[in-house]
Parts: C-alpha cells; sequence; structure tokens
C-alpha cells in the first residue's frame, strides 16, 4: 500500500505503524458523570466495518506526524489522507 | 455409513460404488430449536456437540459460502496446549484431550498428528519465561520440556545456532502439540453433526435478526426468514458485521493474516519449530510443503489477501532460524480474516439480548481451539452456564478488567 503523505508525497506503508480507527482521537472528558462508561466505549469498542474505515497511521520512519487515513478495508484502496491535526483542530482540539 | 480399513477394501473390490455424500443438501425448514451461523470448524463443531453431547436435534448451521471455505481452511493447523494464564489454560488443555480422542469420536480420519512444537529461546530472559510457561502448564495437566541447546541440536540439528545476534540457547518442548488436518476437521464435524440429524445449509447467509422486546427470535437469511429457539453466532473473522445487524460493537478488529506453503520436499522438519527472535513458525505437511506463517499484517481488513511487507519479513525470519530456506521456493501464500480481539483472547458467551449466544475473538489461534469451543458453545446454548473451562471467556471482562492478556499488550488488537 502506498500512503499519500500530504507533506512528504506518495510513501510506502512499511514506513508506518498502525495504530486503528480514528476516533481514537476523540477521547472522552474524565469529568463526564458517566466518564467510566465512556472510557470502555473508547478504549474497547470499534465499528471495524467492511468499506471505507479512517484510521491513524504514524509516519515512524519518516517525519513522525499522525495521519488520518481513509482505506478500503475490503480492497486496501487509500481514497484520502490528511495530517491528523488538521483533523483534530476541525472538531475543536487546540491540537 | 461408518469408515473402516474394511470398508476401503470391500469399496476397492467393487469399484467404489458404494461411498455416499458425507453430508446432505437439506432446505431450510421454517423453525429449528438452534440456528448456528457459520459453518466453520468451531460452527459445526457446536451443532456436532449439541445433538452428540446434549441430546438435541433439531438444529441447523447456516453458511454464507461452502462449509470450510473461511479460516478453518486457511489456517497452519497448528494445535497445542501451552496457555500461561489461568483464564486460557485449563480451556486449551480441554481441547487438546478431545483432539487426542476426536478421530474415533466423529469416525474419520482428521491426521491429528502429535508430532511436537518446539518454542526456541535466545536470551536468558527468554528463557526464564518459557520456564515459567512450562511450570503453569504442567500444572493444569499439560507437558512441556525445557531442552538445553545440545537438546535442541539434537532435535533440529540444521538450525542457525551460532547466529552473533540471536544464538539458539534451548527452547520449551510440548510433545503433544502438534498438527492436523484442518479440512478434515471441519468435514468430519459436518458429517457427524449430519448424521445426528443436523440440518447444514450452505448458501444461506444471515442478513439479520428478528428482535422483539429483547429476545431474538430468528434471522433473515438469503434463504428466507428462519426461526430459532436459540441463535449462536460463530462468525470467527465477520464477527462485527454480523453482530452489528444485532445492534451490537463488539471489542474487536477484523485483521488479515497471512500463510505460506513451499513446493514439495522430503521429510526434513519432524516437528513444528517457532522462532523466539522473529516472528516465525514452520511445519512440514504429509505432502511435503513446508506450512509456514508469521504477523498479522497489522492494519484492519476484510480482503482475505495481505501485502509485501509481511511476505518479506516472514521470509527473512525463516531464513535467518533455517538458512537452507534460502533454497527452498515459496508455492502459495493466502490470506484469512481474523477476530482480533481487544485482550488477544476469545469471547464466548450470552449477549444482552435473549436467545442470541457469541462465540469469537479467536485471533490467530482458534483452529486449535475448535472442539472445546464446540463444546463450549453447546453447553452454553444447552445449559445458559459458561463451562467450567470457560467461564473467563466474557464480554464484560473489558468492563470490570479481567482481561486475559496473554502478551500483556493492552486494547491494540494488532500487538496481540
Ligand atoms: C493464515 C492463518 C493461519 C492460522 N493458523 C492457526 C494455527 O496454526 N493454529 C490455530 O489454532 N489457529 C490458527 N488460525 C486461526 C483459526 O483458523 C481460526 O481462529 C478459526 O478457524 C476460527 O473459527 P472457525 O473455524 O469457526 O472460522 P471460519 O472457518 O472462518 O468460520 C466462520 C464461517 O462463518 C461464515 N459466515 C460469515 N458471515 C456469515 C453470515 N452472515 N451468514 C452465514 N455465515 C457466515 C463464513 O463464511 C465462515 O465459513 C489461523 C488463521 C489463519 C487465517
Amino acid at each position: 500500500m502506498i500512503i499519500n503523505h500530504p507533506l512528504l508525497g506518495p510513501r510506502d506503508a512499511q514506513e508506518f505503524t498502525y495504530l486503528g480507527d480514528a476516533s481514537l482521537i476523540s477521547r472522552p472528558d474524565a469529568q463526564d458523570d458517566n466518564a467510566a462508561e465512556k472510557f470502555h466505549d473508547y478504549l474497547y469498542l470499534r465499528d471495524n466495518p467492511a468499506g471505507l474505515h479512517r484510521e491513524l497511521w504514524f509516519h515512524e520512519s519518516g517525519d513522525r506526524s499522525w495521519l488520518v487515513v481513509t482505506r478500503n478495508t475490503v480492497t486496501h484502496e487509500i481514497t484520502d489522507v490528511q495530517l491528523a491535526r488538521d483533523v483534530a483542530r476541525k472538531e475543536g482540539r487546540s491540537k | 455409513m461408518r469408515y473402516s480399513g474394511f470398508k476401503v477394501i470391500k469399496e476397492a473390490l467393487t469399484g467404489h460404488k458404494g461411498w455416499t455424500p458425507q453430508w446432505r443438501d437439506p432446505e431450510p425448514q421454517s423453525h429449528y430449536d438452534f440456528v448456528i451461523i457459520g459453518g466453520g470448524g468451531h460452527g459445526l463443531a457446536t451443532a456436532y456437540y449439541l445433538a452428540k453431547e446434549f441430546g438435541e436435534s433439531r438444529i441447523a448451521v447456516l453458511e454464507k459460502g461452502w462449509i470450510g471455505g473461511g479460516n478453518v481452511g486457511r489456517n497452519t493447523t497448528i494445535i497445542r496446549s501451552n496457555y500461561l494464564l489461568d483464564g486460557n489454560e485449563p480451556f486449551y488443555e480441554f481441547s487438546l484431550k478431545l483432539w487426542e480422542g476426536l478421530e474415533q469420536d466423529f469416525n474419520y480420519n482428521a491426521m491429528v498428528s502429535q508430532r511436537g512444537i518446539l518454542n526456541l529461546v535466545h536470551t536468558d530472559a527468554q528463557r526464564d519465561a518459557a520456564r515459567r510457561r512450562g511450570n503453569a502448564m504442567i500444572l493444569n495437566g499439560s507437558d512441556a520440556e525445557l531442552l538445553d541447546v545440545e537438546g535442541v541440536r539434537k532435535l533440529y540439528p540444521f538450525l542457525n545456532f551460532d547466529n552473533a545476534r540471536f544464538p539458539i540457547k534451548g527452547g520449551l518442548l510440548h510433545r503433544r502439540g502438534g498438527t492436523v488436518r484442518h479440512d478434515a476437521v471441519a468435514w468430519g464435524y459436518a458429517r457427524g453433526a449430519d448424521m445426528r440429524g443436523v440440518d447444514i445449509i450452505q448458501n444461506c447467509e444471515v442478513t439479520g435478526f428478528k428482535i422483539e422486546d429483547g429476545t431474538c427470535l430468528g434471522v433473515e437469511t438469503t434463504r428466507g426468514y428462519i426461526g430459532a429457539g436459540k441463535v449462536g453466532v460463530s462468525v470467527a473473522g465477520s464477527s462485527s458485521r454480523v453482530m452489528e445487524k444485532a445492534g451490537m460493537r463488539l471489542p474487536m478488529e477484523s485483521h488479515v493474516l497471512q500463510a505460506f506453503v513451499s513446493e514439495g520436499l522430503k521429510p526434513v522438519l519432524p516437528g513444528v519449530i517457532t522462532y523466539g527472535a522473529g516472528h516465525f513458525y514452520c511445519s512440514q505437511s504429509d505432502k511435503g510443503g513446508l506450512v509456514f506463517g508469521g504477523d498479522i499484517d497489522g492494519y484492519n481488513s476484510y480482503a482475505q489477501r495481505g501485502n509485501m511487507p509481511v511476505i518479506e519479513d516472514v521470509a527473512e525470519g525463516g531464513i535467518s532460524l533455517i538458512p537452507a530456506l534460502g533454497r527452498v521456493r515459496l508455492l502459495r501464500a493466502w490470506g484469512g480474516i481474523m477476530d482480533m480481539s481487544m485482550d488477544g483472547s476469545p469471547i464466548i458467551d450470552k449477549t444482552h439480548i435473549d436467545g442470541l449466544y457469541f462465540n469469537g475473538g479467536w485471533c490467530y489461534g482458534g483452529f486449535k481451539a475448535t472442539p472445546a469451543a464446540g463444546w463450549c458453545f453447546a453447553h452454553l446454548l444447552k445449559t445458559d452456564t459458561p463451562h467450567d473451562t470457560a467461564t473467563a471467556y466474557r464480554f464484560d471482562r473489558f468492563r470490570t478488567g479481567h482481561m486475559i492478556d496473554e502478551k500483556g499488550q493492552g486494547a491494540q488488537p494488532n500487538l496481540h
């Protein structure tokens, strides 16, 4: 698989390590009333779709940036790549 | 029809005209007491034990393709009882004991071969870990022997003993471990279940559940609605997709695991060996091909095929352990979809929906579990209580903190 890095261009997926579903960006608030329940779902439950999947890849042997890659889990085709930082900011996070 | 040596000779003398199909091809009925989804090893074993051990007869196994087309026909066929943790080892020991009597039990040649498994150690720390694991195995009724380097050399003189970075320092030998002809396991259970009245319905994909007031009443399929007293889901890599139709999200990711087989060779490898310094394991099939594998590819996948980097990594591991492998040609490679759970251990449990039960999360190690998983799932379906050896395989262990994490990796499925 080739990941089209937004800053560095096409890179072999071998340069990256894989973390998982991009929902991991949206950590629950530890002050919430039912925080324990929310952390259980956040940490352990996954949609695990067959089809488009937004997921976190870390460019470990490259510029060490985190990316959000949209990839089809049935065909392995990659259709979108963004810096995780940009995605997090769009979701209202400070960094 | 019972199979025997006498029957083989008789058929040989009469032109092989007396063999009949090993199972029927029935039309689905409108209602069964038990509907098992998934005609893999686990689903078929569940139906077999429900009929044979728990006296049930109105049972159907629904399979979306053909039986044995999933992971049961794609794995590297290793069976073993060498786990460390209390929640696991009694279960896998139960499974190995069932393997030991299986062929007589279901009257089918599954080529169960207890040729021994050797886990190599390359450092002092690994030797300590092997000693601890061996003790845990022995405490649970399994067998383990710690070999020094001379002991390993006697068994496998051709290994790369004096590698500067990863010298071989010994190994943990589990003599009762071995290999089994995987397809024959699916076929043997299918035939045994069919003989006891189980309907095995192929080309029948479950597309939804009928759930009313928190009770599961039956399943929608590509061959129409089928009512059920109880529904057991056992679909391995498709677990999340099927349970989503019942509104559930699982503690699981689906990942692709590849396996490889070489051209046929004369007998070179009498047992199973695993490399302790890279992810590579290998055995030789009775046809002569070396059967080997390594890590999962590491990203979510439903593709049943993997990518080049893992192939390269496995080949590197293989050649660094057995330099002679460099001369061997690779014949085939394939992939299967693993139901990777969050702690690397399985779930055999009821769901919050009455009448709906789940068996899955077997990661890359569910083949060895097939007999016990079938038995324990049948026990749960029949009695609504877990079998003694499967009490830890609960859905709520992630909530209560009772994870069974053999590798101590945490909630990261691609590391288990
Ligand atoms: C390459 C590889 C190597 C492995 N090596 C080993 C090993 O050496 N030792 C070991 O112990 N384990 C090994 N495993 C793991 C083992 O194969 C699996 O854990 C085990 O086979 C899973 O259980 P099963 O046999 O029931 O799965 P499967 O055979 O996958 O059965 C599940 C069935 O469910 C069906 N299904 C899915 N969705 C639906 C639906 N909606 N409706 C109806 N049917 C459906 C599928 O078609 C499939 O036939 C390996 C796996 C792979 C891929």
